[in-house]
């Protein structure tokens, strides 16, 4: 009742075209964002912030990375993991290089590395597709995390091999390292998880986000309609891994602080894959629906049982979630395989006719 | 309600050729895969402004030809010449700059797309405001957006799909998948389109509004139209020219009623009334 279209007349395409053309919409994203920029940070202590909304933020950042390459262009992928690695490690060395540079500005940079690593193993997507592509892009993440192993220079020659997150301060205040504060990093993360999605909705909605929609659908139609395959797909790895990219510079400066090779194995592809999967391919919305069920599920089976008295051990909780995330995986791609975002969807639209069948 | 009727709205396509001079030209064009021969030496041209059909039993290499057109295939021998550019091999993308467009035989729309998506997608060529302005969504990249938009909203008035603009193709009955289909070739505002079949599967009614529609662009819009159809009616009425193929080779060319009458064109393809 409260979710209706009706009396909403555009009067003009550019009204129509507004982010948000249903009036509710934008009051539903004014609730969450302010839940996520004051009530959140009003309330939630130093776990809350280190165990739940800092990952779910980076984790949707690499969802929706990995969302444009695979849900909008139609590429299949298994190296995210690797490419947040890249992102990661350049954003070490030239917080490294240059101490004086600004932490926003190297975030940004090491994108443009990841973004250029992942356009070269992009390639193979002008002659391969669907899962033999996904095993093209599977020699990139091995490859890559060898890399990160052997290449010394990576990690500055530490004798522990892993990369160790500097204090870096912006404007005067810690933002990552031992000395940050989690409210500050968490403000951080969501300040350029906001700018990053902005960008991704305008860019997915518009020309580029047709061309890809349409490589996806049906390449060789694509064609003929006059777009330039090898520019669209590579276009999709440059954008698509900038992202991951900076996601990985998050994750490691802004939630790890701390990070060893292994760090950015495939487990953490199949993660990211499993959070743009559930949460819907070909959406933005599903990104954080899914990564809030894939990491957050796991932090409250550990503290909600234990908030009712129930004694638990860790032992359990990590079985527990690893049952509960499996069949939860399973029951949603048999009940709705475009994920999480499709039920949103379909909610809306049921609202909007409600309490009508039709 | 301001609401204009189509006829006025469209603009012709200039491409520097006046009507009836030679818009495109095949010149003895062959293509073969491996040992089969799809196409042998054939030659004919299409005139501006005109509805060109291409007709010939199955497997005649009417739609080799097509593909062969619009750089699809790259022909072993011959040449293709287009507003005077003479070409052998090119890049689909190129061709469809260069002011060629077309629909399938199958439905190729992009089924995850709206109708109004799909059609947009067609004007792709002629967007070209870069990633930079798109991620802001303002200024050029939004007039651009809606200067597009405009036009896209034309075919859609012109073609009476208003009502399936925001449905997902995927969800249309055939029939109107094949309208957006043509929409989307419209949008990319040819001076040659070429239609594979545009009324394959399509019941009486669903033939005649396509015919109509068919005749309306190449009046109206002034394109250049090849079509590639088996229903005779529809070809004879529609087209000022007929070319028939059988085996990948030329056996006729001519106005409807000269092949009709063409002893070689009733033996190959069209048999004798009963």
């Amino acid at each position: 009742m409260l979710y209706r279209v009706a009396g909403q007349f555009k009067t003009s395409y550019k009204a129509d075209y507004a982010l948000f053309p249903v009036r509710q919409d934008a009051w539903l994203l004014t609730f969450i964002l302010l839940l996520a920029f004051v009530v959140f940070p009003m309330t939630a202590n130093e776990f809350t912030f280190r165990a739940l909304l800092i990952p779910v933020l980076i984790y949707s950042l690499a969802a929706l990375g990995l969302n444009i390459l695979t849900g909008y262009a139609g590429q299949l992928s298994l190296g995210t993991g690797a490419f947040m690695g890249v992102g990661a490690y350049a954003c070490y060395k030239l917080v490294t290089i240059f101490p004086e540079m600004n932490i926003v500005v190297a975030i940004a940079l090491s994108g443009f590395f990841s973004a250029t690593v992942g356009m070269a193993f992009g390639l193979p997507s002008l002659r391969i597709k669907g899962f033999y592509l996904a095993i093209a892009t599977l020699a990139a993440q091995f490859f890559l995390v060898w890399l990160f192993q052997k290449w010394a220079w990576l990690y500055n020659y530490n004798a522990s091999g892993a990369i160790q997150v500097p204090n870096i301060s912006m404007f005067g205040v810690p933002v990552a390292g031992p000395n940050a504060k989690a409210i500050t990093q968490y403000y951080f993360v969501l300040g350029i998880v906001c700018v990053v999605t902005f960008f991704a909705i305008n860019i997915t909605r518009g020309r580029i986000g047709r061309i890809w929609k349409a490589v996806r659908d049906m390449d060789i139609a694509a064609e003929l309609v006059g777009i330039n395959l090898m520019k669209a797909k590579l276009l999709a790895f440059f954008v698509s891994s900038y992202i991951v990219g900076v996601a990985g510079a998050l994750f490691v400066f802004l939630w790890r602080g701390a990070a060893e090779a292994e760090l950015f194995d495939i487990q953490l592809s199949f993660r990211v894959l499993f959070i743009a999967i559930i949460g819907g391919l070909g959406s933005i919305l599903g990104n954080f629906l899914g990564a809030i069920l894939i990491v957050a599920l796991p932090v409250l089976l550990g503290v909600v049982p234990r908030m009712f008295g129930l004694p638990i051990s860790s032992a359990m909780v990590e079985h527990l979630n690893i049952m509960i995330i499996g069949a939860l995986i399973i029951t949603f791609l048999i009940l709705e395989p475009h994920g999480l975002a499709r039920y949103w969807q379909i909610i809306r639209e049921k609202l909007i006719i409600w309490p009508f069948p039709h | 309600m301001n609401h204009q009727p189509a006829t006025t709205q469209f603009a012709t396509q200039d491409d520097g050729i006046a009507k009836g001079d030679v818009l495109l030209k095949v010149d003895n064009v062959s293509l073969a895969f491996g040992g089969v021969k799809a196409i042998t030496n054939i030659s004919f041209d299409v005139r501006k402004g005109e509805i060109r059909a291409i007709i010939g039993p199955n497997g005649a290499g009417k739609t080799s030809m097509l593909n062969v057109i619009n750089g699809f295939y790259t022909p072993q021998e011959g040449t293709i010449t287009f507003r005077g550019n003479e070409r052998r091999a090119m890049k689909p993308h190129h061709a469809v700059r260069q002011g060629i467009a077309r629909t399938f035989q199958n439905v190729a729309l992009f089924k995850g797309m709206t109708t109004l998506e799909n059609i947009m997608a067609g004007r792709s060529v002629h967007m070209t405001r870069n990633i930079g302005w798109q991620m802001l969504w303002r200024g050029p990249a939004l007039a651009e957006e809606i200067e597009h938009r405009e036009k896209v909203e034309e075919i859609i008035d012109f073609l009476e799909i208003e009502h399936i603009r925001r449905t997902p193709v995927g969800k249309l009955p055939y029939g109107l998948q094949k309208r957006v289909e043509l929409g989307r070739a419209l949008a990319m505002e040819p001076s040659l389109l070429l239609l594979d079949e545009p009324m394959a599967g399509m019941n009486l009614e669903e033939k005649e509004d396509m015919s109509r529609f068919i005749i309306d662009v190449n009046q109206q819009r002034g394109t250049t139209i090849a079509l590639i159809e088996h229903d005779m009616g529809v070809v004879m009425d529609l087209s000022d020219r007929v070319v028939v193929l059988d085996y990948g080779k030329k056996i006729a060319d001519g106005t409807p009623d000269a092949v009709k009458s063409d002893q070689a064109v009733i033996d190959a393809y069209l048999g004798v009334a009963h």
